[in-house]
């Protein structure tokens, strides 16, 4: 079953999930997992523009332009809601869907030339994570390497600047730097990732790994690694399903993985989850009940 | 005739438990200021007689009936940070959403409940400001806004959360004028306050609260210092045994 | 002809959308719509397994009880203790997955692709024409008047209440407005907009349209009434711009009308007197000139 290229598939769809859920773990406690969404959407005309320009479809090169547009996605959302009334919903939900349109106005424009009808961009809007070639896949997991890495340096300083930014800056943490650091990595996961999953789906590996992890623990080294791990598992889960019967696309079969892992653990998990929680309601008034209870007599 | 009657009311949040089996009677006609320390459940204590919170036991009675927000007999003032004040709509529009019980659904307001609007706004003195956008106007102008609105739901008890936080003297001036005048006119009101400075002042009843009763009364024989420890956990630490007083958290 | 049709589409879907979406904003749930643009795909494809037909109707109905169910999961998962953003990611991304996951399973060969559920295709709105009471006009236009008369008796009925319930949501409570009823019956009338729009523009658009042109009119609106107006006229620009653009160049016209949409935005965002960008930035720099006048 494991032949070749499903092993190299395999492979870099758990890097892809590992990364993704350590970046996606520090966007979701900065309440910024849409801001992932969006930056997701936003590097579909980044990829458009890349061909346009190099006429050429290398992956790296199709990846920076893919940065470069969803870095300018970030950064307008921050523009708007820092120079306007507008809500961060808002601004976020305008920027997605109007770079998403601007990249399907590229894109059409891309299949109308000749040699862009193969070019095979469509495949960014929903992953094609099977077929991929090797060279793409190298590339894919080098970069993942490079963001898991980064992840695990710089994870005591993020902490901090999270959890308490006023006072990170007091001792002296560069955090504006930290900040940009730290959005340039969710860009270059999400980059990473598009080629695989898609630009929709992309949002999910960022968003639903960190948040089932949430519902197990308080403690921002435990989210991490079980997000990393339900990053991992969803990725390795959702290849191997896909490969059991042609036409599945991964993308898809990864995303429900992460979901029901997430059910699991919202409902299962100890303490923060639904079961355990319905539980100590159910006590709380029934103590009650039996005070009044007593009260009255 | 009781304004309010609370028996056995408790409330919790996720784990915490917020209020604990709170019991209280109080009659008409008094201008009651709720006190405690952060924390202590002071607005959680109005959101639960007002029946806006799912997980609470306990019964409450206003005017000795069950709450039923159709009698309009209770007006409220929520706290003026809980809106978000770039709504598009002026001073005047935000006074007639106290008519809006009155009016009922989908009728639209009448010319009278526009009259009773725009006296409301005069009786805090913001007439000149009734087209004035909301977001352009200060955080005093704002609470008194907000006054005018529980004026105009014409209720018999009035339930305020902080009124008198981030106002400007003079406003918190015509608050209270307008709230002595209410209860000249036999209504009943009370109202969140944290400033023990002037609570004496400004209630002729109060509540100490902290997750549970720990006084209520007449103002002289409850606001005194043996009741305020009780409930500020001994934090309390007094200066002056007349007025001036500070907390240590 | 065919080119009236498109541009009237167009600019239906404009004025459905711009009026829906002023809420959307006031309410701060553009996401949420967001969200069920993506998740109608989901309940289409349900109602295409469930019936085994593609009528309009049961798309409507399909899309709306998807609306709900996202609103519905939404609000759950936040009750649950996940913070929002989280809990729409979470809800729109799953839903999106199976229904893609469903087409390749059940509604493969079906005129049903996912493409054309994200980009639409509305220049082929003329030739796909239902007859009702003698008139014959294409079947996306029947859909968004439907739609729009839906909103604008809701809006007509409830417009107070909506206002207040999302100004001051605690105080519509305390006078008895029942603000979850509200709030679900708002959340179909966006999920009816949504599948009515998207059929023919595509989900991206949707949103786009759903939430740009509003978002632009709050920019520069002192009433909702008014931010109503600048809203519909917003989306109808857009969408008679976008079109001929698209002409002009050859490309996507739902794509264009969303590019459209940012132009506008952008435009009234710098330029806008008083407080647009540009006016602010001069402001700034006429600020810091007295400063240094004051300095020498």
């Amino acid at each position: 079953m494991l032949t070749g290229n499903l092993l190299w598939v395999l492979i870099g769809a758990i890097l892809l999930g590992v990364a993704a859920g350590l970046n996606g773990t520090f966007a979701f406690l900065q309440k910024q997992s849409l801001v992932g969404d969006a930056a997701a959407h936003a590097a579909l005309p980044g990829i458009a523009i890349a061909y346009l320009v190099f006429q050429q479809k290398d992956l790296p090169i199709l990846m920076l332009g893919a940065a470069i547009t969803s870095a300018l996605a970030v950064y307008m959302i921050q523009w708007i809601v820092g120079n306007s009334k507008l809500k961060a919903d808002a601004a976020i939900g305008f920027v997605l869907s109007v770079f998403f349109g601007i990249g399907i106005v590229l894109l059409t424009i891309v299949n109308q030339s000749s040699a862009g009808n193969q070019s095979g961009l469509n495949d960014f809007i929903f992953g094609k994570a099977a077929t991929m070639a090797k060279s793409d896949l190298v590339w894919l997991s080098s970069s993942a390497l490079l963001i898991i890495l980064m992840c695990l340096l710089f994870f005591k300083e993020w902490k901090l600047m999270i959890f308490d930014p006023v006072f990170a800056k007091g001792i002296g943490l560069p955090v504006e730097r930290l900040r940009v650091l730290l959005t340039a990595l969710t860009v270059l996961t999400i980059v990473t990732g598009i080629q695989a999953v898609g630009v929709i789906l992309m949002a999910a590996m960022l968003i639903i790994p960190a948040a089932a992890a949430r519902f197990w623990s308080n403690h921002l080294g435990i989210i991490l690694v079980t997000s990393a791990f339900f990053g991992a598992l969803s990725g390795a889960l959702g290849t191997i399903i896909s490969s059991f019967r042609t036409g599945l696309s991964t993308g898809p079969i990864i995303v429900l993985c992460a979901a029901s892992l997430f059910l699991i653990s919202y409902f299962f998990a100890p303490t923060r989850g639904f079961i355990s929680k319905s539980l100590k309601k159910k006590a709380f008034k029934q103590r009650n009940v039996v005070k009044e209870a007593a009260n009255h007599e | 005739m009781d304004a309010l009657q609370v028996k056995n009311l408790s409330v919790a949040y996720e784990e915490k438990v917020v209020l604990q089996n709170v019991n209280l009677t109080i009659p008409v006609g008094h201008l009651t200021g709720i006190i405690g320390p952060n924390g202590a459940g002071k607005s959680t204590l109005i959101k639960a007689i007002l029946n806006q919170l799912p997980n609470k036991t306990g019964a409450v009675h206003i005017l000795e009936r069950p709450l039923n927000a159709k009698d309009h007999t209770v007006g409220y003032v929520p706290q003026r940070n809980a809106v978000d004040w770039d709504f598009p709509t002026n001073a005047l529009d935000v006074v007639l959403m106290g008519r809006y019980g009155h009016i009922g659904m989908i009728k639209k307001p009448s010319a009278k409940d526009k009259q009773i609007a725009m006296d409301c706004l005069k009786d805090v003195g913001m007439e000149a400001f009734a087209d004035r956008s909301i977001g352009q106007l200060s955080g005093g102008q704002q609470q008194r806004v907000f006054l005018a609105r529980a004026l105009a739901q014409e209720a018999e008890v009035y339930f305020m959360d902080e009124p008198f936080v981030g106002v400007d003297a003079a406003t918190e001036r015509t608050i209270i004028a307008i709230l002595k005048d209410l209860k000249a006119k036999g209504k009943s009101v009370f109202v969140v306050h944290h400033d023990l400075q002037t609570a004496a002042d400004y209630f002729d009843w109060i509540i100490l609260l902290n997750q549970t009763i720990t006084a209520s009364g007449p103002t002289e024989q409850t606001f005194t210092e043996d009741n305020l420890q009780e409930a500020y956990g001994g934090k309390l630490f007094f200066m002056d045994q007349t007025k001036s007083n500070k907390t240590f958290n | 002809m065919n080119e009236f049709w498109v541009l009237l589409t167009g600019s239906l879907v404009g004025i459905t959308c711009g009026l829906t979406g002023v809420f959307l904003i006031l309410r701060k749930t553009a996401m949420i719509a967001d969200a069920i643009s993506h998740t109608v795909l989901f309940g289409i494809v349900v109602a295409f397994m469930i019936t085994q037909s593609l009528s309009g109707f049961w798309m409507l109905v399909g899309a709306a009880i998807a609306g709900l169910l996202t609103t519905f999961l939404v609000q759950l998962l936040q009750s649950g203790g996940l913070q929002e953003d989280a809990a729409i990611g979470v809800v729109f991304t799953s839903l999106f997955a199976l229904g893609v996951l469903f087409i390749t399973l059940f509604a493969g060969n079906v005129h049903l692709d996912v493409e054309h559920v994200l980009m639409g295709e509305i220049a082929f709105v003329p030739w796909d024409t239902w007859d009702i009471l003698g008139f014959s006009m294409p079947k996306a236009v029947w859909m968004l008047l439907i739609v729009l008369l839906f909103n604008i008796l809701f809006l007509f009925f409830f417009y107070k209440e909506m206002k207040l319930t999302t100004f001051d949501p605690v105080f519509a409570l305390s006078i008895g407005l029942p603000i979850v009823a509200m709030h679900y019956s708002y959340m179909t009338l966006v999920s009816l907009t949504t599948v009515a729009a998207f059929d023919s523009v595509g989900a991206v658009l949707v949103v786009a349209m759903l939430i740009g042109p509003a978002a632009t009119a709050y920019l520069m609106s002192k009433s909702v009434l008014r931010m109503m107006i600048w809203s519909m006229f917003f989306g109808i620009t857009a969408a008679i711009t976008g079109y001929y653009l698209a002409k002009l160049w050859n490309t996507s016209i739902a794509g264009m009308m969303a590019a459209m949409i940012g132009v506008i935005f952008m435009l009234v965002f710098v330029f806008k007197p008083h407080d647009g960008w540009i006016w602010k930035m001069f402001k700034r720099i006429k600020l810091k000139d007295t400063k240094v006048h004051v300095e020498s």
